[in-house]
């Protein structure tokens, strides 16, 4: 797999980069991630801004997200009941209590961003450390491994994951325990496979034949090529995560009733539907909302896989 | 064989022993003993009541070591034994929160449970291959990549927009389905149309995308090279020889489903108001009822451990080179 001389050498994930940008839908996808995640990030940006009530100046703290809406929108009347999309500046119309679809439906990024980073923090350790340990050092220690990711998988698992929620109380940090809890054993697996093959790859053997530590050749020769199984693992996941937060969040052990979550906001949108005339444009807000982010999750996620496949790597430049 | 066989079946054994310290740590020790007494009754319990209740359901044992008793029974007089003998003897007991046998509500629910999720199954099979036969027949045309894409849309979809979106205006508004309940024996027909029509369109794309690559692998093979020069038809090569020799992960796929029949759709027999195994689940959730929980979830992860076994077995008589090892 030698480069041609004229022909500029790239690393994996520079030659990974340079085909997922000829792939234009894998851009358009990483385009509307990039847009989910700057607007959602407005949610964690706090800002002190001051309104003028009839003479008065009050200070008002909120994040950024709210600062623009109250800006754009005005303030939220909370007499107010369900007023349709596109009346009194809500594009999207308002809630029972005259809050804004569209805020509400932004503001379910940063819980989406939340949970998912969180998720992460969880099972990308834990399956990095486990998946490693057992593939590497083999023997009893794999087996024990093999036993506790065997055993959790046997689980079925939404009924893991109701079970956990069902002991822990609701919230995000709980969701992100019990979907981190369930999520590590498939990452765990796959890096334990890709480790017995690295094990015996002939650099590994070559820097333990000059006497480099399991520690050394972990870290700088097993870790790095390692990595795209992770990034693969994660952007793949990301949808997953968002979806089992709408359901586990109908069935009662998601998010708390006063987290603004798409899962939250289709539970509440059920009743609002056969209301006559029918409320639906809160349930086809965060229906859409969701649906647009794991679309762009599960699209660019296939694009990534397969720009970072060694296989495919393999296949090209032969 | 017969030593391949029996080294699978009994690991086994340790699985199922790991989910049951599992639901024990879950369900047994998370809560203490006077908080589960306390949501069984109520908030207005008194003292007494609370002793009682504890007494009865032998909640007053240590967990897992018994220090107080004399000699083996250290080990053995723990509620941990008595949770073991409960799941592994398959002796559920009474619910904590109705107090009706746990098995009875089981078998009640099976047969709602089965009457929705046999359907979806055999449906969702034979729709998956013939219209993934029908991509891999079109391959590497604008046709397959359409129906790439449209796949990998209908799997972003959430379930609960299906459903909701379903019974809405399906049920609702074209008044085509009865939006809500249930009716045992032979009138249970119509209640289950809608379900099961939402849950085949949902489970498609992800089928049908899994399908396409495993006919795709099989489609560049050396065989069907060899069927092509003798002049047989794409149509005989494909749903002859590609669909034969597919069988094994398609088989596996199939198989593995298979167990989960059993425990019913969580979220379809809540929304439609069927009383199966997965309305229970959902109900023992919402009451906190963690023996009918703790049942449920070791029933699952039972009929996941002797599905997986029945499938390897059933391997090393479809594929002979599997025995080998």
């Amino acid at each position: 797999m030698s480069a041609e001389p004229d022909e500029k050498v790239r690393s994996l994930w520079g030659e990974a980069w340079h085909r997922l940008r000829q792939n234009r839908l894998a851009m358009v996808c990483l385009a509307v991630i990039a847009l989910y995640a700057a607007v959602g990030l407005t949610d964690f940006v706090p800002v002190r801004w001051t309104v003028e009530d009839g003479g008065t100046t009050r200070e008002k703290r909120g994040k950024l997200l709210d600062w623009a809406f109250a800006r754009a929108v005005g303030e939220t009347d909370k007499e107010q009941s369900y007023s349709k999309p596109g009346r009194e500046g809500h594009l999207l119309g308002t809630d029972i209590h005259g809050t804004d679809v569209l805020y509400k439906a932004l503001k379910g990024i940063s819980v989406a961003i939340l949970l998912g980073s969180l998720t992460a923090a969880i099972y990308i350790p834990l399956g990095l450390l486990f998946g490693i340990v057992a593939g590497y050092f083999g023997g009893f220690v794999d087996d024990m491994i093999v036993y506790v990711y065997s055993t959790l998988a046997c689980i079925p698992g939404i009924l893991l994951l109701i079970a956990l929620m069902a002991v822990m109380k609701k919230g995000i940090p709980q969701l992100s325990i019990a979907l981190g809890v369930t999520g590590w054993v498939g990452l765990c697996r796959l890096i334990r496979g890709e480790t017995l093959k690295l094990r015996e790859a002939d650099y590994v053997l070559a820097a333990r034949a000059v006497g480099a530590s399991h520690f050394r050749i972990i870290f700088l020769h097993i870790l790095p090529n390692l990595f795209h199984l992770v990034v693969i693992t994660f952007t793949l996941g990301f949808s997953g995560i968002i979806m089992s937060e709408a359901v586990l969040t109908y069935i009662g052990v998601g998010v708390e009733a006063d987290t603004v979550s798409w899962g939250m906001m289709i539970s509440n949108a059920k009743m609002e539907l056969s209301r006559d005339p029918s409320v639906w444009w809160q349930f086809t807000s965060s229906a859409a909302a969701l649906f647009i982010l794991v679309l762009a999750f599960n699209v660019f996620g296939d694009a990534l896989r397969d720009a970072l496949d060694p296989r495919l790597r393999a296949g090209r430049a032969a | 064989m017969t030593a391949y066989i029996i080294r699978r079946a009994l690991y086994t054994i340790p699985l199922v022993l790991g989910v049951c310290l599992i639901t024990f740590v879950l369900f047994e020790c998370v809560y203490s003993p006077k908080d589960r007494a306390i949501r069984q009754l109520g908030k207005h319990a008194t003292e007494e009541q609370i002793q009682d209740t504890i007494r009865r359901e032998g909640w007053d044992k240590p967990a897992a070591v018994n220090w107080k008793a004399p000699g083996f029974a250290k080990l053995t007089d723990t509620r941990f034994r008595e949770h073991l003998v409960r799941l592994l003897l398959l002796r559920f007991g009474r619910s904590e929160k109705t107090h009706e046998e746990i098995w009875g509500k089981i078998l009640r629910g099976a047969v709602p449970s089965l009457k929705l999720t046999i359907p979806i199954f055999a449906m969702g099979l034979f729709v998956g291959i013939c219209l993934s036969l029908m991509v891999a027949y079109f391959r590497a045309t604008y046709l397959d990549l359409g129906a790439v894409v449209v796949c990998v849309a209908f799997m972003s979809v959430s379930i609960l927009v299906y459903i909701i979106g379903g019974q809405y205006l399906l049920a609702q508004n074209m008044m085509l389905f009865p939006v809500y309940g249930y009716a045992p024996g032979v009138h249970s027909a119509p209640f289950l149309l809608l379900p099961v029509l939402i849950a085949v369109l949902k489970g498609m794309g992800g089928d049908v995308r899994f399908y396409r690559t495993v006919f795709l692998e099989e489609v560049n093979r050396d065989y069907v090279r060899t069927a092509r020069a003798k002049g047989l038809g794409e149509r005989v090569i494909l749903f002859k020889h590609v669909l034969k020799n597919s069988m094994v992960p398609v088989l596996t796929r199939t198989v593995l489903a298979i167990p989960f029949l059993f425990m019913g759709s969580l979220l379809l027999e809540r929304f439609f108001g069927i009383p199966g195994l997965g309305n229970m689940t959902i109900e023992a959730v919402e009451s906190g009822d963690f023996k009918v929980l703790s049942a449920m979830v070791y029933l699952g992860a039972l009929l996941f451990a002797l599905g997986n076994l029945a499938t390897d077995i059933s391997y090393t008589f479809v594929d002979p080179r599997i025995r080998l090892r």
